[in-house]
């Protein structure tokens, strides 16, 4: 024959090949063989192989198709029980590898369930509103010049107000804003009383159940109140609380509507809301209009209802316009405007001045990856310590094969074991997740606040699929590997360990293991040392003995007369709120002319403020010392708003003029040293002293005692006995700064946590290896030893191969997790500490003498065996 | 399983079967035909035929030896089983009855 070399497209056979019943297919493809020849000499190559393809085509029939291999699957699941037996006696017989698996796989596994949880809770937040899917928030992008914009999730009532007039294709939109806060007097009780004003519409945007009231008027009129269940309660126990007023600021409000307290998972929580056009009425009688100001953007919240037919980017696009035509009239900070979906709030991105709880993508981000990489350690361990075993269970697959075991069956076989170890971790993982939430839970107030982590039953379902993910995922390997191995070669030379001298991917796993444990360990030490950096930062003002008092809505004079009669507080200073502690409160400022303009922090305080606080006055004189200040005059500044209006140098500046808002012409008196008057996280900017204790919101108490405590106890005595209706919120400020930093201390438990789970389970692994690698050396050792072989001598020879993978994986982590914080994580804190070599060290020994205990333990046991023994059984 | 009527094509090819005698496959049973019938016939017809007689009992079929040709791949042989002969006689039987009741049959009447 010619063409000898032809033959039919090999898709074709393969695709005969698929659906051809088996005992259909051997003759079959020998006739289409047969025509193929023939019309091959007949009609040449192209032809032919045309043909073929057409033949194979044509004979898809019914009669030909391979039917469901219902009875294969059939005899898979009569395997199962024998699958089944076979795994619990190879668990059973292997306890210490399946311990260490057991163990390793269940801590991951609880750390992941408390993700799964988590994550589950958050995506769930705000899903309970009608249409949560159409409503959206306004948020801002504050710039100066061409600076990273800060971005906050409040925007500005006038945002708000031209988003409602001008934006079409809204359900509903509606403007909040926080926070007011007064004694709420009801009959002879007084009760402090919290609550945002909110305007009429905001019943039409979130599904709030509203149980008494019209949702269409309740925030309508001026001076209405709508009360949560909760607080009804509280305030009129046994009453109905419609209709009845509530005295407070000297102004009668009426209770227009009864709510439901907003559930758990509701970003935004309240306990009362009032009406917006109060705040409308309030702010009118001030004849200022500040209110209203497109920079005035730190409080008020714009969140709108989608039409059906409208699109997020259409109101997107009007709202840049929006921001552009007033961004026109603005001098060099601009805000932008975007949106916000609901259900992104609590996962979404970090945004400044957030009206309830969330808690960002970042850190869900972070924690999401840690916990996988805490799983993977686990996995690696058991694919490690299975492939290493199999060596055992090689015969087991020989005469598994020769009795006719197909390579999916022992597939699957495998995998069904790592299933059951990986559920019986799950059902040991469930009671540690019980264990590790409260744990959790307590690292922060907020995440208290935000999370309960509980589960509905139906998060069981997820947990066991995640088991069986997580089985399937560590056994693939081992399970693919024994599957693949050839009866014949198994069951000529069992005891050969060529088969398994190939695989480097233990050894590549080991790596990865303890290179993502070293990681752990040095970012550990390194949040833990930020932390401490960040707390003993020389913040430029003494806050040593410093007790700060909430003043909760009363007379700062009369206040501190109260507490001037304890002799161990030497002095008492105003201020309107605690500096340095995250708080930041901020005017528009401009210079005498009125030409420059920038946002300039502030803090409201009394003559006395600075002395006590030890802040250095570089030029110029403190206030003067005046109880009550009836027209403010003057204002102390730092060093950098020096700059920002170029006032010259710190001497020259004394005597110029600053202008703050349109009323106030202040006197530069004088100029402070720059301190740090927030977290280290940002840059210091411009920042004013105001002298207004009239608007105190806080007592610094410097205290001088023997027995702080003490002291504390009495000063809190004191205040019980003078305001009964508030309870005492003091606290010293070192403990108001440790509290502010609280996410570095929360990150350290955190990382250090899981630091030592994945050295645990990296450890075991290592431990697993140990014994395996001193068990089917054992003879070679004896005969070493018999030879002449010192111990210290094999405990090197067997340790080498490790401590060469331990060292490879500290090359890898150290440069790796030093980027990672360098360039990455910590480049966004404009203050830090720096990165030691002594962490990185540290990391290094902690990894190294755990590896080498463990794996030298094992050696040792190895090393220090009577030859005797191991060799008279040959 | 269909009643055991044997249609046209399928008495054909199960007399081809028989005809063959020992070289009957799928292949060889269509060239037979294409010979004696000289009307073109398709393998996947054929083979759909021989499936279906295979099915009602009327042939039975093993696979011969592996042979350098059909790029090695074996054939199935077919053979008339006692029943696929029952049926053919019976067949043939049915005609031969009313051919025998035919009086005068002339060719020219065609």
């Amino acid at each position: 024959m010619k063409n000898k070399s032809v033959h039919p497209p090999k898709w074709a056979n393969r695709l005969l090949e698929w659906y051809c019943k088996p005992e259909l297919f051997e003759d079959l493809q020998g006739d289409l063989y047969e025509y193929f020849e023939r019309n091959l000499e007949a009609k040449g190559s192209r032809r032919a192989r045309f043909n073929y393809v057409m033949d194979v085509l044509k004979f898809f029939k019914p009669y030909t198709v391979r039917k469901l291999e219902i009875l294969g699957q059939l005899t898979q699941f009569i395997m199962f029980k024998n699958y089944f037996k076979t795994s619990i006696r190879s668990i059973g017989r292997n306890k210490l590898f399946s311990a260490i698996n057991v163990f390793g796989l269940a801590i991951s596994m609880s750390v992941c369930l408390l993700m799964i949880t988590m994550f589950s809770e958050v995506k769930n937040y705000d899903r309970f509103h009608a249409d949560h899917d159409r409503i959206h928030r306004v948020t801002n992008a504050q710039k100066y010049l061409n600076n990273e914009p800060n971005l906050f999730a409040s925007t500005s009532i006038l945002a708000g107000r031209r988003l409602k007039e001008e934006v079409p294709g809204l359900e509903a939109a509606t403007i909040i804003t926080r926070s007011f806060s007064a004694d709420a007097k009801i009959g002879d009780n007084t009760f402090p009383f919290n609550a945002p004003w909110a305007d009429n519409d905001f019943f039409k945007v979130f599904s709030f159940n509203l149980l008494r009231g019209d949702a269409t008027a309740a925030l309508s009129e001026p001076y209405s109140v709508i009360l949560t269940d909760e607080t009804a309660e509280k305030f009129f126990p046994g009453q109905d609380p419609m209709d009845q007023t509530i005295l407070m600021n000297e102004q009668s409000y009426r209770v227009t509507g009864v709510v439901e307290k907003p559930p758990f998972n509701s970003h935004f929580k309240f306990s009362a809301l009032i009406s917006f056009s109060t705040y409308e009425q309030q702010q009118k009688q001030t004849e200022e209009d500040w209110w209203l100001n497109w920079h005035n953007m730190w409080s008020n919240y714009a969140y709108f209802k989608l039409d059906k037919n409208t699109t997020i980017d259409q109101v997107q696009a009007r709202l840049t316009s929006i921001a552009d035509d007033e961004n026109s009239r603005q001098g060099q900070t601009k805000i932008f405007l975007s949106t916000q979906a609901l259900t992104n709030i609590m996962s979404g991105p970090d945004l400044s001045n957030q009206l309830g709880e969330s808690i960002g993508n970042e850190a869900l981000w972070i924690l999401g990856v840690l916990a996988f990489i805490v799983i993977l350690s686990a996995g690696f361990n058991y694919t490690n310590l299975s492939i290493a075993r199999s060596l055992r269970r090689a015969k087991e697959v020989g005469v598994r094969k020769v009795v006719g075991a197909s390579k999916k069956q022992v597939f699957t076989q495998f995998t069904i074991e790592a299933c059951i170890i990986s559920v019986c971790s799950l059902i040991l993982a469930y009671l540690l997740f019980f264990l590790l939430k409260p744990l959790f839970l307590n690292l922060s107030p907020e995440m208290q606040r935000s999370l309960k982590l509980e589960h509905e039953p139906i998060m069981l379902l997820y947990f066991l699929l995640f088991a069986i993910v997580v089985g399937i995922s560590a056994g693939f390997i081992p399970s693919l590997f024994l599957s693949r191995l050839r009866a014949i070669q198994v069951l000529k030379d069992a005891s050969t360990t060529r088969l398994f001298s190939k695989i480097n991917l233990r050894k590549v796993l080991i790596v990865v293991q303890f290179t993502l444990s070293l990681a752990f360990i040095i970012s550990a030490s390194i949040a833990n040392r930020q932390f401490k950096y960040a707390l003993n930062f020389d913040l430029g003002f003494d806050t040593e003995n410093v007790l700060n008092i909430s003043l909760a809505g009363n007379d700062p004079y009369l206040t501190k007369a109260v507490f001037e009669q304890i002799p161990e507080i030497t002095d008492i200073s105003m201020s309107s709120h605690v500096l340095s502690t995250g708080n930041r409160y901020a005017n528009q400022a401009k210079s005498e002319d009125g030409l420059d303009s920038a946002t300039v922090y502030l803090s409201q305080i009394d003559h006395k403020y600075i002395p006590l606080m030890g802040h250095e006055l570089l030029a110029g004189t403190n206030f003067v010392a005046k109880d009550r200040v009836e027209k403010e005059e003057t204002v102390i500044v730092n060093e950098t708003i020096l700059n920002k209006f170029k006032l010259g140098t710190p001497e020259e500046a004394i005597g110029k003029v600053l202008k703050f808002g349109p009323t106030n012409s202040l006197i530069v008196q004088g100029v402070v040293k720059n301190f740090h008057y927030a977290t280290l996280d940002s840059e210091i900017e411009s920042f004013a002293f105001r002298h207004q204790p009239q608007n105190a919101q806080m007592l610094n108490l410097k205290i001088m005692s023997e027995n702080i405590i003490d002291t504390r106890r009495k000063i809190e005595e004191a205040w019980l006995e003078f305001d009964e209706v508030h309870e005492f919120r003091g606290s010293f400020y070192d403990d108001r700064i440790e509290a502010a930093y609280s996410e570095f201390e929360v990150m350290f438990t955190v990382v250090g946590f899981l630091a030592f789970i994945t050295i645990t389970i990296s450890a075991l692994g290592l431990l697993g290896m140990g014994v395996y690698t001193a068990e089917t050396r054992l003879k070679e050792i004896s005969i070493r030893k018999v030879l002449g072989a010192s111990e210290g001598s094999l405990i090197r020879l067997l340790s080498r191969g490790f401590m060469w993978l331990l060292l490879i994986a500290s090359l890898i982590a150290i440069p790796s997790t030093y980027y990672l914080f360098d360039s990455v994580l910590l480049s966004d804190q404009a203050h830090r500490a720096d990165i030691g070599v002594m962490e990185l060290i540290l990391g290094v020994m902690v990894i190294f003498v755990i590896g080498f205990t463990t794996i030298g333990s094992q050696t040792w046991k190895a090393a220090k065996s009577n030859p005797a023994q191991t060799l008279r059984s040959e | 399983m269909k009643g055991t009527n044997l249609g046209e094509f399928e008495e054909v090819v199960l007399l081809t079967i028989a005809a063959l005698m020992e070289d009957a496959y799928s292949v060889s049973i269509c060239d037979e035909i294409e010979r004696v019938t000289e009307r073109k016939v398709k393998l996947s017809v054929v083979h759909a035929v021989l499936n279906r007689l295979d099915k009602k009992g009327f042939v039975k079929s093993h696979l011969g030896d592996p042979t350098s040709t059909r790029g090695g791949r074996r054939k199935r042989f077919f053979t008339v089983t006692h029943a696929g002969k029952v049926a053919l006689t019976k067949v043939k039987q049915q005609r031969d009855q009313f051919w025998s009741v035919i009086p005068e049959f002339n060719l020219k009447f065609i």
